[in-house]
């Protein structure tokens, strides 16, 4: 039992110190790479509570995915060179009302949250959360979710697509020549097609029709 | 005291599995070499040692007493940490690997989700140390290689989902148990062969390696390392390939299972069988590297995006449908 509660005090701060250090370094690279470790010991708290497929999906689709592009974006932007001026400037003192703002409604969803929890032990136990000790929690989720939630869980899919395809409708545009190769025209070209046996007459060229 | 004789019952075990990985890894360089020459009718590396056998152990130490270089315009803490992080992401994955049905280091329910997971990390070594280079060879070999592998991570999932419908569990033992009767190969042979070709691109091999094309981008991401870092990478590169092997064969070619249930295969104990069936795989993984000729870059995004994807995804309609018509669907509770 100590050594969980070690791991899981040396997880919640590594956590907690690399979340403060996304907003805090002054290197916007520095700041992905604190957001990625971040995920990271999320998910190491995920695993350690028992939720491994959670922990297993965050670590793939967050680290192995997502932040990937939040990468490709900040180098590609190259705004890595420009300096962080939220610390130490007086200029930038006008982002921190809006940012208070925020972080004080966050605050208080999540009091909400554990407030709800807290006073209504029930909550726990309504029927679909059922943690039994003889399936994995793979098999579990599974089944809550294809059976009790498969509307909304077909729902999230659709808004996902729509997403998708949203985004690449806006950033879809066709650029005017542009040389694209084709398989099938490759393949299926023949002798005929590319050369012309001709009879060149001595002294008067050829024309031929391109 | 009971805690201590785990730990130490543990790193036992720990070192038990990684020192033969690390030698082994050290072999296959001189196996890749090999293979390479005999296509080529060369002769390889056959001077150090008997059939040239040590020539990993030389080169070795030629890493070793290199002069570590860091660029002086480099970002130099995850410059030096990149290579370590390639190497570590290649090991920690072998932890989850089932050489027998007890003979695994951690036995978890979500073992393929983990390897998939530590795959898909890989990226990340790559990517910091491209871009720590601040160099432009370097962060142009990160990008595309990064581009790549997230790419045909995609299609390695949709395979995975392939052979899970069959199996009903994560768990890596189930897999290779599920696979008793026949292995998966046989009825899910395309899938197998996406397979392969997506771990070539996944481990950046060639047809694929275009993150470290000589003739376009000097050597890709590792342009600025020397000594012992870049034989870091060098390392990660193979274990990534061994495990790519071994996630090949329990996937696909029945893990630690012998081909037929019978007295004579039992003879041989099972690990040996993985360990035939992942240097199977590595020889297939050589032989291509001295036949293909490189893919152009938009070429690689064409195979990965549009062709391999919705075939997989196609045929994971068809096993599903399959498997619900007939009533075989696994893991009824």
């Amino acid at each position: 039992m100590i050594a969980h509660a070690v791991f899981f005090y040396l997880f919640s701060f590594i956590a907690i110190v690399s979340a403060i250090m996304v907003t805090a370094a002054r290197n916007t690279v520095h700041s992905v790479f604190f957001l990625i470790l971040d995920f990271i010991s999320i998910s190491c708290l995920f695993i350690m509570i028992g939720a491994e497929f959670l922990g297993m999906i965050m670590l793939i689709v967050y680290v192995g995915a997502v932040a990937v592009l939040f990468l490709f974006v900040v180098m590609m932007l190259n705004v890595a060179q420009q300096k962080n001026q939220w610390f130490g400037s007086s200029k930038s003192s006008s982002h921190i009302p809006v940012g208070l703002l925020v972080s004080l409604i966050i605050f208080f969803e999540l009091i909400i949250v554990i407030g709800g929890w807290k006073y209504k032990p029930d909550l726990l136990d309504s029927k679909t959360i059922i943690i039994s000790e003889t399936t994995t929690n793979t098999h579990s989720l599974g089944n809550v979710l294809y059976t009790d939630y498969i509307h909304l869980f077909q729902l999230s899919g659709m808004i996902l697509l729509v997403a998708m395809i949203g985004a690449i409708v806006l950033t879809f545009r066709q650029r005017e020549g542009l040389k694209r190769q084709s398989y099938i025209s490759q393949i299926s070209r023949e002798k005929k097609d590319g050369v012309q046996v001709v009879e060149v007459p001595n002294n008067k060229g050829v024309k031929i029709d391109v | 005291m009971d805690s201590i004789y785990i730990l130490i019952n543990e790193t036992y075990k720990i070192l038990f599995l990684l020192i033969p990985v690390l030698v082994t890894v050290a072999m296959i360089v001189w196996l890749d070499r090999r293979v390479w020459a005999f296509v080529q009718k060369r002769r390889g590396p056959n001077v150090v040692g008997p059939f040239g056998l040590l020539q990993s152990v030389a080169d070795a130490l030629k890493y070793i007493f290199k002069e570590i270089i860091i660029p002086a315009s480099s970002n130099k803490v995850i410059f030096v940490i990149a290579p370590i992080i390639t190497m570590t992401l290649a090991l920690v994955s072998w932890a989850v690997i089932p050489f027998s049905e007890n003979l695994v280091l951690a036995d978890i329910n979500v073992g393929i989700l983990y390897l998939f997971a530590v795959s898909s990390l890989g990226v990340y070594g790559i990517i910091m140390g491209g871009w720590a280079s601040n160099s432009k060879y370097p962060f142009l070999g990160a990008i595309r290689s990064a581009a790549q592998m997230v790419s045909y991570e995609v299609s390695i999932g949709v395979i995975i989902i392939n052979v899970l419908l069959c199996v009903g569990s994560l768990n890596l033992n189930d897999i290779v148990l599920a696979q008793q009767n026949m292995w998966f190969v046989v009825p899910l042979f395309p899938m197998f062969v996406i397979f392969f070709i997506s771990a070539l691109a996944e481990t950046n091999r060639p047809p694929f390696d275009l993150p470290e094309a000589e003739a376009e981008l000097v050597a890709g991401y590792q342009t600025e390392y020397s000594g012992m870092m870049y034989a870091m990478f060098w390392l990660g590169e193979y274990a990534n390939i061994l495990l790519m092997c071994a996630m090949g064969s329990i996937l696909f070619l029945g893990g630690w299972l012998p081909p037929v249930d019978s007295e004579i295969f039992a003879f041989i104990p099972s690990p040996f069988w993985l360990i035939f069936k992942i240097l199977f795989l590595f020889i297939l993984f050589a032989l291509i590297k001295a036949i293909v000729p490189r893919y152009r870059y938009d070429q690689l995004m064409k195979l990965g995006w549009k062709i391999f994807l919705p075939f997989s995804l196609i045929w994971v309609i068809l096993t599903a449908g399959y498997l619900l018509y007939f009533n075989m669907l696994p893991g009824q509770i």
